[in-house]
């Protein structure tokens, strides 16, 4: 136990010395690390600015709107309500009548509304206001109800939702598939980088074996030195990213822009999500990079 | 200490470097291996490191056959000999200090008893001063004490050494000729491969001659021989 303590010790002074004797070297890794996670951070920040779109969006507009008939009779009424009841995804069901649909019209017009003055008490129809849990569950309802007794109309904003989602699946799957070939690329690029430190050092590992060191005591070091730099690469690039960001969306809240930063998630909310991305993304790279690069050189 | 037995290899390009060896080393022996480049001195090193197999026959060190050791084991075998090469082959971005001090880290040597025993080994080979230097800052005699210095770091049974005073002038090589001999004073079994013949006639050790493959003589207190061309002098 004391001796795996001190081996462990032993390999990180070693990770530690070895980082900083091939700075060098090490600057290029931390550069390309960086890099990868900077472009990372832009896309996240994209993915997570469209989904807070999509969800703000849906809770907007995920109610079905009921019109009623105005011979509509009591029970048509009473059935209709329970029916909606009994419906999967009905998160509150409200009665509008036409009065209090009357007034939200005359608030709505301003200035304009004394041009509903000389209407008819019964232009305006008694309505159901369904909210809905999700709006995956609008078709269903829409379709259980509409040839319902005393139902004059429907309405509800499925379109522009599905766009929307449709818009939203896209950006969605082309930021993880960017994602996805931005790390592959980065680990190429990572143990190609550690591989020329690696080769620079083909020597020393040679002579390590001659000493009688164990492949996993050679590993050690180099696996640490490799999430030292990614560590560090992960740092500096949270740092960029996520003051960056901070500026860009302080300005434009600023500006005429204001409206940017509305579909924008702040910046303090992804910071966290950042932080723990960046850093497992970083020592990730580091280790299997160093790990890729080495394999070649141990079969001495 | 060393023992082969009817060793010999092949190399996979067809090379015949070793016929048929049968050798035997006793504990405490100093021995001068000699012969031309190409004649098979460093493959019979390369096979007592286990860093090549031979095709045939047994290699005994401290009465445990190698050529049946696993290769995951092969860094435990290392451990048992000291190895010096003609290029030093010193960890360049160590300081000497810690060259000597990791290969005592890998055996698992406490630190406490590492930060007592360097310095003593050290001052042995005369490199106090140079503690913290690096290789490149030392002269080629300094580093070959260097490599001295980590090879009997552990105290190995069996020290090998490969044309140790190949790339010095004849001076240094005498002085690390000198450790060498006060270290096999110390009960150390050396064994070195060599194209010196001046330190060859001069300090009169056990000498086996090897010629394409084969043991063409092995003489106590034997000279280099006229059997072996001289290799060219650069210096």
């Amino acid at each position: 136990m004391e001796m795996k303590f001190q081996m462990f010790k032993n390999i990180t002074k070693q990770g530690f010395q070895g980082m900083w004797r091939n700075r060098g070297m090490g600057l290029a890794s931390v550069t390309s690390i960086s890099a990868v996670l900077m472009i990372l951070g832009l896309i996240l920040i994209l993915i997570l600015s469209i989904n807070s779109l999509v969800v703000d969006t849906q809770s907007k507009f995920d109610e079905i709107e009921v019109f009623l008939l105005n011979d509509a009779t009591e029970e048509d009424i009473t059935a209709l309500e329970e029916a909606i009841n009994s419906e999967n995804g009905v998160k509150k069901v409200e009665f509008k009548s036409r009065d209090e649909a009357l007034k939200i019209m005359q608030e709505e017009w301003g200035e304009e509304a004394y041009l509903l003055e000389g209407l008819e008490e019964d232009v305006l129809p008694n309505s159901y206001v369904i909210k809905l849990k999700d709006i995956e569950y609008a078709d269903d309802i829409v379709k259980a109800i509409s040839g319902m007794n005393g139902v004059e109309k429907i309405n509800y904003h499925k379109e522009i939702i599905d766009k929307l989602m449709t818009f939203a699946n896209y950006v969605r799957l082309g930021g993880i598939a960017i994602i996805a070939a931005l790390i592959l690329v980065s680990i190429f690029i990572i143990s190609n980088t550690i591989k020329l430190t690696v080769a620079s050092r083909k020597r020393e590992i040679g002579i390590m074996k001659y000493v009688g060191a164990t492949n996993g005591y050679i590993k050690g070091p180099f696996i640490m030195e490799g999430i030292l730099f990614g560590l560090i690469g992960a740092l500096l690039s949270i740092g960029l990213v996520y003051y960056g960001y901070d500026y860009f969306f302080e300005s434009v809240s600023e500006k005429v822009y204001a409206w940017i930063s509305v579909i924008l998630v702040p910046p303090e909310l992804i910071i966290n999500d950042i932080v723990i991305i960046f850093t497992a993304i970083g020592a990730g790279i580091g280790a299997l990079g160093s790990l890729v690069s080495m394999k070649k050189y141990l079969n001495v | 200490m060393i023992k082969l037995i009817n060793v010999s290899k092949e190399y996979k390009n067809g090379v015949k470097a070793l016929s048929n060896i049968d050798l035997n080393i006793k504990k405490g022996e100093f021995v001068y291996l000699v012969g031309s480049s190409g004649a098979g001195k460093s493959t019979l090193v390369k096979l007592l490191l286990k860093e090549e197999e031979p095709t045939e026959g047994q290699i005994y060190l401290n009465q445990m056959d190698i050529t049946k050791v696993r290769n995951r084991k092969v860094p435990y075998i290392r451990r048992n000999i000291g190895v010096v090469f003609q290029d030093f082959r010193l960890l360049p971005n160590k300081t000497v200090y810690e060259n000597i001090a990791f290969a005592m880290e890998i055996v698992g040597v406490p630190s406490k008893e590492i930060r007592r025993k360097v310095p003593s080994i050290l001052s042995l080979v005369d490199l106090s001063r140079k503690s913290s230097s690096f290789p490149d800052q030392l002269s080629g005699g300094e580093q070959q004490r260097v490599a001295i210095a980590r090879a009997i770091a552990n105290n190995p049974p069996i020290l090998l050494a490969d044309e140790p005073t190949g790339n010095l002038d004849p001076d240094t090589a005498w002085e690390i000729m000198k450790l060498l001999s006060d270290i096999n004073g110390g009960g150390t079994t050396i064994l070195m491969a060599t194209h010196a013949r001046e330190i060859v006639n001069t300090m009169r050790k056990r000498v086996i001659a090897i010629q394409e493959g084969v043991i063409v003589r092995d003489e106590e207190k034997g000279g280099y021989g006229d059997e072996i061309p001289d290799v060219q002098k650069y210096y």
